[in-house]
């Protein structure tokens, strides 16, 4: 059973990444990211029950990732709303100023 | 995969694993921003079933809060405030997608054969607690005291960071 779900995992965290690496609009490359953390989450719940030593401390993990990512989503949207008023855009290839 | 025997567990991760994939790949295949959040939702309140399945009730509820009530109306937000009519106007990067398909899908089989040839040590499945949020309670203020303080100070930094970043120049 728990080859199923880390299998889940791979598949969710495989989608996020092709997503966060092929959309232009920079809003679906951070709900990709978060669909990759979503695929971390269930790893660690399955681990926390079916794990060779189940414990509580996956689910305390996964309380952790959720907290630090709904502090990356506030802050990313506050970047992207920023980025919008200065450059009029949210297209993720259009924002290259490092480059020049 | 096709020897788990067929338990009302195995049916409900399946209804759930098929939910949970569906919406991910609509997220990715859909035009318009709007439909990638509200499929993406419904992966948030698949992942949030999982949850309960693996009897992680708290973090389901946790989940269902968070990410299908907080962040997908914060995603909303960015999206009403930036531009986003024109949804995917061009699609003029086939050898980029294709690239990233095939990275994405080297990494899937790596992934996959590493999970067939682990030998995963059979244990026990934990044994129910009575009240999971009770005793993450009790963990989180035995020994995870610092991290847990940790957490609420990068919650604060970060939400009156996301302010001043996105308030408007007052000039």
């Amino acid at each position: 059973m728990l080859s199923s779900y880390l299998t889940l995992a791979a598949i969710l965290f495989c989608i996020g990444l092709y997503g966060a690496l092929v959309k232009r609009n920079a809003v679906v490359v951070l709900l990709s990211i978060e669909l990759m953390l979503n695929a971390v989450n269930l790893n660690l719940v399955a681990f926390s029950k079916y794990g060779a030593v189940p414990a509580l401390s996956g689910q305390v993990f996964t309380l952790f990732t959720i907290a630090v990512s709904a502090a990356e989503a506030a802050v990313g949207i506050a970047v992207l709303i920023a980025l919008f008023r200065a450059r009029g855009t949210v297209n993720v290839d259009e924002f290259d100023e490092m480059r020049r | 995969m096709f020897n788990v025997p067929l338990t009302g567990e195995f049916v409900a991760f399946f209804v759930l694993s098929v939910i949970i994939i569906s919406g991910a790949v609509l997220m990715v295949s859909f035009a318009k921003v709007i439909h990638m959040v509200v499929s993406l939702a419904a992966v948030f309140i698949g992942i949030a079933g999982m949850f309960i399945l693996l009897n992680a009730d708290f973090l389901a509820f946790v989940q269902v809060l968070i990410y299908a009530g907080a962040v997908s109306i914060l995603m909303i937000f960015g999206i009403m405030m930036t531009k986003h009519q024109d949804a995917e106007a061009e699609k003029g990067r086939p050898s980029h997608e294709a690239l990233a398909a095939v990275g994405a899908l080297a990494l899937f089989g790596i992934l996959f054969y590493a999970i067939r040839q682990t030998e995963f040590p059979v244990s026990q499945p934990a044994q129910l607690v009575e009240d999971s949020a009770l005793e993450i309670g009790k963990l989180l203020f035995t020994g995870y005291v610092v991290p847990f303080e940790l957490v609420s100070v990068v919650l604060t930094v970060a939400f009156i960071g996301a302010i001043v970043l996105a308030k408007k120049e007052a000039d």
